[in-house]
């Protein structure tokens, strides 16, 4: 893929806007209205089929090609097909989403399930400023496929529908429960007979003692910084309360600059001052400080509850990760330790203009069912988000330090979401200033300067549709 | 034979211009007619803006940032590829000493040559990625290098100071190869007489260099030009893989910025395409500059 190449893709998807867009000009600006012509299907609605699918509809999956590979796609596919044996399934699946589908959106033919995910996602908020992704408010409503008595809504972890939703309207389905924290391997702290710290005062002294047995305390993804980010605006999440993530969210003034993400980056620096962190990490991809870490070359380093499957083929037998929240900054802490960010990933979406959205749907309902749940949790060990769903599937080490993370953390957990209504700011501006303070070359008043002017940027930007949560 | 030919003409070239304006040219113009839309690539709808794209375009700082170093590339690239393909392929012509008479290269050209354009034969994907590992702080061959010299082990992509350097090096280690062949090809065609004469004269190897061989080759050394320059403004498939124009910007270049603001970490396909717009009058003026400013009277050998 080259320059030319992109901007040839990128007009020849013009080209067939173009005329579309001249047909379509009174259309498209009355919302879509355009839909009701004869190629969408749709069937009955009854006990049965709740949301209208129509059985013989053929239905397309596009599926992003990551950790999570294809084939846990495939068996939702198998399960839906056993309901509708008439129905055609068309699966692909890609790491590019958005180079692959952006012309289809465009020519309004675009698939009927797609997960979005990876690093060529699909920008959310262009998605639903232009209307392009089809509202799952049915699907909350239907009743489970198969936990009797429940509606699907009932079924889901808490937070699954507010981080999909967009201004009050639930449009994306994130399908995974991830954690977020600080990772250690408990057979590294055993044999030296170190204790995860609760507190950031033993958390420094830890790293202090870690660093004379020759180790380095920390290591992080230098060149994709913003895994950094994480474990510090939790810092200060639990110092100041969900507030500050709120005011973050919806692009407060000087949100980065209160006092809470103050002493929080002012903690954090104590750990680059100190050196605690290997050497080169800032030269490091993820992958590459995983590994550093897994090998015993550095004991701590953040990640989601992703790591342990996208690690598995360098960790060594024995290793054990464990993950823990991070450490309080005192005893005025707002959250207690245990409060862990606790989030709904992996976005599913069914297009707006898709022909079959009440297929997309039911594929929805399959895959959040106990079985497909179940099913995706033994095939790429990772938690869903349908509440109960890992009773009676053996869970490797990590992932069950991760369930034991959520459970203690309970009602205490929190989140974010300003990266899913602004993926700019957080993978291209909070990244830059992360990389910047952990690597040394700016303190932590500049960093919280910088993030604040990558924020304040974005709500400056009128041609970003902006969005505002409650809590 | 001439009623045959309009036909012959027709059915050879129809195909290609069609080809070509459907693929190349309406494309071309249809970025143009995008960038003056706000057109956010995921509907039909597009509403004219005008220049409004232009205008943010001109204090968007980071696109200024990019510009700055495509510049630099421009400045950098092409002098160094040049001067280092004429180097390699000077001595693999007539590098040989020996004290022999008569231009020879140096021992194991045919060696060389192979080498040199094994860079030309990788993907730039597959250079990017191996690069990167190279350039891998901790089990990097470089670093390995240096920390055996006992020297300071930078983290290279990582550190603002090199990342962009680190880059503009790959850029010129993938394009020497090429460059060594093809000045090696156009030194060919100089008739040995000359140099022999020369010789004869007691020329050195600089002055030969100077006097005859760069004279002869100035038409090659304007094509390695252009297509060096064009090239520095683009660097995009490196940058993009090897530090994505990281860390915090240093190693930017418009083709990523474009990249990014359609497919990467947001939709403005009205924007890119007006950065697209004003990459495509950069590349134009640089080329017709480069063509300019090295118009020489050709010389043919008779």
């Amino acid at each position: 893929m080259n320059r030319r190449d992109i901007l040839r893709r990128t007009a020849t998807a013009g080209l067939l806007a173009t005329p579309a867009a001249g047909l379509l000009a009174g259309c498209a600006t009355a919302g879509g209205g355009d839909k009701k012509d004869g190629d969408t299907y749709q069937g009955k609605k009854s006990e049965q089929n709740p949301l209208g699918v129509k059985e013989d509809a053929p239905l397309e999956v596009v599926i992003f090609n990551g950790g999570f590979g294809e084939e846990y796609a495939k068996a939702h596919e198998a399960m839906y097909q056993e309901k509708y044996p008439k129905a055609e399934i068309k699966h692909s699946a890609t790491q590019e989403i958005s180079k692959t589908l952006q012309p289809r959106f465009v020519d309004g033919t675009p698939p009927d399930v797609v997960n979005n995910s990876g690093a060529g996602q699909i920008d959310f908020n262009g998605l639903v400023s232009q209307n392009a992704i089809a509202d799952l408010g049915e699907l909350l409503a239907a009743p489970s496929l198969d936990i009797p008595g429940k509606t699907v809504k009932d079924t889901l972890l808490p937070g699954t529908v507010e981080v999909g939703s967009y201004d009050g309207t639930f449009l994306v389905m994130n399908y995974t429960y991830t954690v977020y924290g600080i990772w250690h391997s408990t057979k590294l702290f055993a044999d030296r007979g170190w204790q995860y710290a609760k507190t950031w005062d033993d958390h420094i002294a830890l790293c202090k003692q870690i660093k004379a047995a020759g180790i380095a305390p920390w290591t992080y993804a230098g060149l994709h910084p913003r895994y950094m980010s994480w474990p510090l605006i939790s810092t200060a999440i639990k110092f100041g309360g969900p507030e500050v993530a709120l005011a973050i969210d919806n692009l407060e003034p000087n949100a980065w600059k209160s006092d809470a993400m103050k002493s929080a980056a002012d903690a954090w620096h104590q750990i680059v001052k100190d050196k605690y962190i290997l050497d080169g990490s800032p030269g490091l991809d993820h992958k590459q400080s995983q590994t550093a870490w897994c090998q015993g070359k550095a004991a701590f380093i953040s990640c989601g509850s992703w790591l342990e499957s996208e690690q598995a083929d360098v960790t060594p037998d024995g290793f054990n990760m464990t993950v823990q929240p991070t450490p309080s900054l005192g005893s005025g802490d707002k959250l207690p330790f245990e409060a862990v960010r606790g989030t709904a990933g992996e976005p599913f979406m069914v297009p707006a203009k898709a022909k079959n959205v009440a297929g997309g749907l039911e594929f929805f309902r399959t895959m959040l069912s106990r079985k497909g749940a179940q099913d995706f949790t033994r095939k790429v060990a990772s938690l869903t988000v349908v509440q109960g769903a890992t009773e009676g599937v053996e869970l490797p080490y990590g992932l069950n330090t991760v369930v034991k993370a959520l459970d203690a953390s309970g009602a205490n957990g929190f989140n974010w979401v300003y990266n899913n209504y602004y993926r700019k700011l957080e993978r291209n501006l909070v990244d830059a200033a992360c990389g910047e303070f952990f690597s040394g070359r700016i303190g932590p008043a500049e960093f919280l300067d910088q993030c604040q002017r990558g924020a304040d940027s974005i709500a400056q930007d009128s041609s970003v549709k902006k969005y505002k949560r409650a809590a | 034979m001439r009623q045959g030919r309009l036909p012959l003409i027709i059915s050879f070239l129809l195909p290609p211009l069609v080809l070509y304006g459907v693929f190349v040219l309406s494309p071309y113009l249809q970025a143009f007619q995008i960038s003056t839309t706000d057109w956010l690539g995921y509907s039909a709808q597009a509403d004219p803006v005008g220049l409004a794209n232009f205008r943010t375009l001109l204090h968007d700082g980071y696109v200024w940032n990019a510009l700055q170093n495509n510049a630099i590339l421009l400045a950098v690239v092409p002098v160094l590829t040049i001067a280092l393909g004429l180097f390699f392929a000077t001595m693999l012509a007539m590098g040989g000493r020996k004290g022999r008479a008569g231009v020879h290269g140096v021992r194991g050209t045919a060696v060389y040559r192979l080498v040199y354009f094994f860079p030309q034969v990788l993907s730039v994907v597959i250079i990017a990625l191996l690069w990167k590992e190279l350039y891998n702080p901790r089990s990097g061959l470089l670093n390995g290098a240096l920390g055996a010299l006992g020297l300071p082990t930078p983290a290279w992509l990582g550190d603002p100071r090199f990342a962009f350097w680190c880059v503009l090096a790959v850029m010129v280690w993938s394009n020497v190869g090429f460059y060594v062949v093809l000045f090696g090809a156009a030194m060919q065609a100089i008739p040995r007489d000359i140099y022999e004469a020369v010789l004869l004269d007691g020329a050195s190897r600089t002055v030969m260099l100077r006097k005859i061989t760069i004279p002869l080759l100035w038409d090659t050394v304007q094509v390695a030009w252009i297509y060096l320059a064009i090239a520095a403004l683009d660097g995009f498939i490196l940058v993009q893989l090897m530090t994505n124009g990281g860390p915090n910007f240093s190693s930017d270049v418009i083709g990523n910025r474009m990249y990014d603001t359609a497919f990467g970490s947001e939709t403005k396909f009205g924007y890119a395409s007006a950065i697209g717009v004003v990459m495509f009058f950069l590349t134009l003026s640089v080329a017709v500059l480069a063509l300019r400013a090295a118009r020489r009277d050709r010389i043919e050998y008779s």
